[in-house]
């Protein structure tokens, strides 16, 4: 399982939680919301470091640990944003949590999307709903770095036109280069856009087979037809990514909770080739 | 009593009695010394305090589901073999707190807890009970991620191994190539004869601690009968019948788990008919997890005063056969209890050679015995061999 590199581990005691406090929440969309983050440390501050897809385990002391990716820009080091779904004990706590409130924070942990694989390659990044906050850290990459990389487009979906993430920013990615291309299950009366799942949109793009790597996240059953339009498009199993999800208690690889197959998704993923996936992906119940 | 070094690899002749000096060593030393004792009608590891503590001349006979201890005529100081414990609840406490929070004018401090390691001496540890502490190991002490509480005990811990010469119907350490010879990773190595113990020193310590007895060298002829042992029961397990013991003398069946190409074998069959057989067989009880000596699952417990201001998170022990385990927000991923011992046996056997390089199996059979169904993993692993689809 090392297809995908795993940045080392940067602290001694896997269970060390660094306190961070809440600089700003911005709601998203309903039931979403941004927490931009800042160590109270700022040692930490100074050592931490990520990549785009690496996550960081959240705490609440008496609620819980929660999995949560970083949707910041990995260049930007004095803050860190969480886009958060409230779904579980921990994120309903977390959304009732305030601007100065204190969190812990430990990470970061897992595997990122190979930014170094795409360069020089058309990159589709595909996602849908929440999907897309653990992509974002690779806009702002490919973004930065636009010249490194071919054509890009983002491929990205949502229950109805209110439940896109990061909406205002799209105008900045089209103008920084980024061939956007947005879906929704429901369309409003003013919608105007496609309606349909994400994998449909692939049907407007053209691509080189031999040059493009995609980069997907979401509910598995979109990345499942995702992956089946880029193997349709000859695009090889080895530069398709996609980014798992399974309950997490350690993120280190000790609890056991997240594996699948011979994978710990914690540390050896969340973000994996197609190809180590391929395996497994049809499996009920794995 | 002598003087004189033990050097590591030399061979000495104790009386049995004598295992009470090497106890009071260890304890003089600052070792908690804990062994084998009879409790509730099973054998366990727990505190002893001197050798005659240990459930000299009892037997336990075992099988799918079955556990019985019995007083024997004949029967020595080590004539029994495992019980439900093995040295993980030492090493992998199953309740550990990882974090203290206090929460002071609105203000929290998390700590890290030093715990108090106090070094620990274990006796009569088995050779497939060595080999689950190395496979522990793997899990726990592999870089990047080390847990500090685990590598602090493992560094304080003293081992007195013992050659096992008789073996359950459950044992397989035989095919899983983890016994019954002792091979490594012990300070003293015994080896228990008609009248006497032969003691091989493992490392410089337990050389110390033995010269503290009342020793004579061994002499060639008791070496070679001292190796002889477990090699003799070893053939012996080879040749047993493979039949139940109901149907068979009495005399206790022989277990045995093909391991040729089993990585492959299982991970190939993950669709395979006996998954369903044995899942609806299977209580998810967990049972199997816990009396496992390198099951390694955990969950994470907040444990908090009601005004939510002191609060500890804790480890513990976690099975694979819960729902919980595999619980997300967006549901359940093994839902069925076949998933589940798919997942427990694919992971024990094969995944765990990906993961750590080696089995997760150590054929001490306690799965076996401790499951209240019999479910026995040879057979599982023999079914689906039988017929690889």
């Amino acid at each position: 399982m090392t297809a995908v590199a795993s940045p080392s581990a940067n602290q001694a005691n896997p269970w060390n939680v660094h306190l961070a406090r809440i600089l700003g929440v911005k709601r998203e969309v309903p039931g979403i919301s941004t927490y931009e983050l800042a160590f109270e440390d700022p040692q930490v501050t100074q050592r931490f470091r990520f990549q785009p897809g690496q996550f960081n385990m959240l705490y609440l002391p008496g609620f819980g640990e929660s999995a949560i990716s970083i949707s910041s820009d990995p260049e930007r080091r004095e803050t860190l944003s969480h886009t958060i779904r409230v779904a579980g004990n921990v994120t309903r706590a977390l959304a009732r949590k305030k601007v100065g409130d204190q969190l812990g924070v430990r990470g970061p942990y897992g595997s990122a999307w190979p930014m170094s694989v795409c360069r020089g390659h058309d990159v589709v990044l595909a996602c849908g709903g929440v999907g897309l906050a653990p992509l974002r850290p690779a806009i702002y990459h490919l973004l930065n770095h636009r010249d490194d990389y071919g054509r890009v487009f983002l491929l990205y979906g949502a229950r109805t036109p209110s439940d896109l993430l990061y909406q205002e920013e799209f105008d900045t990615w089209r103008n920084g280069g980024l061939e956007v291309e947005v879906t929704v299950d429901l369309g409003a009366e003013d919608w105007r856009g496609h309606i349909g799942v994400v994998p449909i949109l692939f049907y407007r793009l053209r691509l080189n087979a031999a040059k493009t790597c995609v980069l997907t996240c979401g509910p598995e059953i979109m990345m499942r037809f995702v992956i089946f339009e880029a193997l349709a498009r000859k695009l090889r199993p080895d530069k398709i990514f996609m980014s798992m999800e399974r309950n997490m208690k350690c993120a280190v690889g000790f609890c056991g909770h997240c594996q699948l197959g011979p994978a710990f998704v914690c540390k050896d993923g969340p973000v994996f080739t197609y190809e180590q996936m391929a395996p497994y992906l049809h499996l009920d119940d794995f | 009593m002598k003087s004189s070094k033990l050097p590591v690899g030399s061979f000495v002749r104790i009386d049995k009695p004598q295992l009470q000096t090497i106890i009071e060593q260890l304890q003089a030393r600052g070792y908690r010394t804990v062994g084998p004792r009879l409790s509730e009608a099973a054998i366990v590891y727990d505190d002893l305090a001197a050798a005659d503590q240990l459930p000299i001349g009892y037997l336990d006979e075992q099988d799918g589901g079955k556990y019985r201890v019995q007083a024997a005529d004949g029967a020595g100081y080590f004539d029994y073999v495992v019980g439900p414990h093995s040295l993980k609840s030492y090493l992998f406490p199953p309740r550990e707190t990882l974090l203290q929070c206090e929460q002071n004018q609105g203000q929290w401090t998390m700590e890290l807890p030093t715990p108090t390691v106090q070094p620990l001496a274990v006796i009569g540890v088995r050779s497939c009970d060595l080999h689950a502490l190395e496979i522990q190991d793997r899990v726990f002490l592999r870089e990047p991620y080390v847990d500090p509480n685990y590598e602090a005990r493992r560094n304080a811990l003293f081992l007195v191994g013992v050659n096992c010469r008789r073996a359950a119907a459950t044992c397989f350490c035989h095919s899983m190539k983890t016994g019954p010879a002792l091979r490594a990773g012990y300070d003293l190595a015994l080896t228990e004869l008609a009248d006497r113990l032969v003691v091989e020193v493992g490392t410089e310590l337990g050389g110390q601690v033995v010269t503290h007895c009342d020793w004579s060298p061994c002499t060639m002829e008791e070496i070679n009968q001292a190796r002889d042992q477990p090699e003799t029961l070893r053939k012996a397990m080879q040749g047993r019948p493979a039949a139940a013991a109901e149907t068979g003398d009495g005399q206790p069946r022989g277990r045995w788990l093909d391991t040729n190409e089993i990585h492959d074998l299982l991970l190939n069959n993950l669709e395979h008919d006996r998954w369903e057989t044995v899942g609806h067989r299977c209580l998810a009880c967990g049972n199997c997890t816990m009396v496992c000596p390198t099951c390694f699952c955990s969950d994470v417990e907040e444990v908090s005063d009601l005004l939510g201001q002191h609060v500890r998170r804790e480890r513990i022990w976690a099975s694979c056969f819960t729902a919980d385990h595999s619980y997300m927000n967006s549901g359940t991923v093994r839902k069925a209890t076949t998933a589940r011992y798919r997942q427990w046996l694919t992971h024990k056997l094969a995944s765990w050679i990906d993961q750590f390089g080696v089995s997760g199996c150590t054929g001490c059979g306690r799965c076996i015995t401790w499951c209240p169904v019999g479910i026995d993993l040879t057979e599982e692993v023999a079914a689906i061999r039988g017929a690889d689809s």
